[in-house]
């Protein structure tokens, strides 16, 4: 049995920051929390600084001349600077949108607005003709919005297949990606089977014929990526990039779109109104230089300082080691499951480009059941097809249960999990 | 929590031996519901006598063992009744499910249905209990007499 001490991350200290972890649920059986893929839990340290923030300098942003607003407008873009920098951006290239699902809406809406917004936003806009590219394991959020783009230009959804690996068939990159093709968006990490996904060939291809890369790091970003580190944008060369607060210990109702420069420059709004313009007049308007362009109304200013106090966090632990530490449980998790009779990995099952996520079904009992059972011994998971219904259909599974982990995960959490599918086994009277 | 509190030993019998599951021809209204947040699914028929009778209810579906269940019980409670009964019967388990636990359900009307008072305390699972019969209402608008009687 793995000791804490032995682990990257002293998992014992770092729990005491979390309140939460240490409440009891269903008639007093301590939480194990398994479900950060879907919500993470915040550490005082974030909710200090929000505190902090609405009790010292809470006031608008970007607008007044008094003392409180110059301090919060200081906290503010201090804190897209602390978060542009976690991501290797610069902090004009980051825009803060209520949650990941509408930083892509974003991009997409921009791109339908191009076709309207002059000639220097006509390399955005998309139409009859054009193609759009995502893959068949997205989340819905990264789905939907470029179906809706395709309906509302004409343009043409592709989508890349899965293998019964669950790892992306890239085998038909060129021909998947070409000429027509005007945006290849994918997940960095899937939310359900945990594949990391190769960014570098997408890139390269998508750049070969003048895409625009959009890259959902909802998964990747809290976590960094094994072996690699801390995930950075301007390294990965992609071109728009999502995550979203809540995932990363952050406070919720706040998402980062990341933009290369000239492109956010060239982009025509999304949301229109009060904090994004340059000059208003009757007639009509011009609008402010990005990120202020696409952050329309007052912004979630405490959320924004709680995100950048959640990436201090992180940082503080370090990301190399927080990757490291979640390696460990996935593997552990990977061998206790695939050992038991009757329950199937959903996903890779090595951990090779593969985070810190595992999906599985047990045969004979719906994965609602299993989580029941799990639910009922202090077990919470995610259960059902976790926004990403297509890839289900395509894995040929109705459902899955999944569980993910985070840094404060301990290694006897993962023995709990494995010990509470055994116990679905036995009250639903399958497996051995 | 008490996991047989939730999975009664009635809930668990129907889930492994389901009552008249299959689809079934003829029929005079089909209808296909699924449940958005988990994928579960569920196709029913029914077939209405001129005089306003349940003749017969069949379905086929994929779910979890609540949804897959309460299909089943479904039909016990409702072919060979009135489609007036049959509503009355739909609003009694609706209202148990609905209630939080707080709803004492009676026996003569729901039968092997008072079954799921205990899932009625997870609101997470009411919608798994209420899909089939979700799917009976639907099935019956969409039968030529069973619009004035829904």
């Amino acid at each position: 049995m793995t000791t804490t001490d032995s682990l990257p991350v002293d998992v014992t200290a770092l729990r005491t920051d979390f309140a939460i972890l240490s409440r009891t649920v269903r008639d007093g059986k301590p939480l194990v929390y398994l479900d950060s893929g879907a919500t993470s839990q915040r550490p005082a340290q974030v909710l200090d600084a929000e505190r902090r923030f609405v009790e010292t300098s809470n006031s608008a942003v970007h607008r007044g001349a008094h003392q409180l607003s110059e301090e919060a407008t200081d906290a503010y873009e201090g804190a897209r600077a602390t978060i542009a920098s976690f991501v290797g951006v610069a902090p004009g290239e980051v825009v803060f949108t209520k949650n990941a699902t509408e930083g892509i809406n974003l991009v997409a809406y921009a791109m339908s607005n191009a076709g309207t917004a002059g000639p220097e936003s006509a390399r955005f806009a998309v139409g009859p003709g054009d193609e759009v590219v995502v893959t068949e394991m997205e989340h819905h959020a990264n789905l939907v919005p470029w179906q809706q783009l395709c309906q509302r230009t004409g343009a043409t959804l592709k989508w890349f297949p899965v293998t019964d690996e669950g790892r992306l068939d890239l085998s038909g990159l060129d021909s998947m990606i070409t000429e027509r093709t005007k945006v290849v968006a994918f997940a960095h990490q899937s939310n359900v089977l945990g594949t990391v996904n190769p960014v570098e060939p997408l890139v390269r291809r998508a750049h070969e014929v003048g895409a625009l890369v959009v890259l959902d790091a909802c998964q990747s970003v809290p976590h960094g990526v094994y072996g690699r580190g801390a995930v950075d944008f301007g390294a990965l060369g992609v071109d728009f990039a999502v995550f979203s607060g809540h995932k990363m210990l952050g406070p919720s109702g706040i998402g980062v779109l990341y933009g290369r420069r000239e492109l956010l420059e060239a982009m025509p709004p999304f949301l229109t109104g009060g904090s994004m313009i340059e000059l208003v007049r009757m007639e009509g308007s011009t609008f402010a230089p990005p990120p202020q362009r696409f952050e329309a109304g007052v912004p979630m200013t405490s959320q924004a300082v709680g995100l950048a106090a959640a990436v201090d966090y992180l940082n503080g632990v370090g990301v190399d080691r927080i990757a490291a530490h979640e390696h460990t449980l996935v593997e552990r998790a990977l061998a206790g499951l695939s050992g038991i009779p009757g329950v199937r990995i959903i996903g890779p099952a090595d951990t090779v480009d593969r985070g810190a996520t595992v999906a599985f079904v047990v045969d004979g009992v719906h994965p609602h059941d299993v989580s029941q059972v799990l639910d009922s011994v202090g077990i919470a998971v995610r259960v059902g097809h976790h926004c990403a219904w297509p890839l289900h259909r395509a894995c040929g599974v109705p459902a899955t249960v999944r569980a993910s982990f985070y840094l404060y995960n301990e290694p006897s959490e993962v023995d709990a999990l494995v010990a509470g599918v055994r116990e679905a086994q036995r009250f639903f009277g399958v497996g051995e | 929590m008490q996991l047989e509190s939730m999975y009664q030993e009635i809930i668990l019998d129907h889930y492994k031996n389901p009552h008249a599951r299959g689809l079934r021809e003829p029929f005079d209204g089909e209808s296909f519901q699924v449940n958005p947040t988990c994928g579960d699914e569920v196709t029913l028929r029914v077939k209405v006598t001129d005089d306003g009778k349940v003749e017969d209810v069949s379905y086929e579906g994929q779910g979890c063992s609540i949804s897959q269940a309460a299909t089943s019980v479904l039909t016990d409670l409702v072919i060979g009744r009135s489609v007036d009964e049959a509503m009355t019967t739909m609003d009694a388990f609706t209202e148990l499910m609905q209630g939080r636990g707080q709803v004492e359900p009676d026996e003569d009307v729901l039968e092997d249905g008072i079954a799921f008072a205990g899932v009625a305390k997870y609101p997470a699972r009411v919608k798994c209990a209420l899909l089939g019969w979700m799917a009976f209402k639907d099935a019956l608008a969409r039968t030529s007499n069973g619009v004035e009687a829904g």
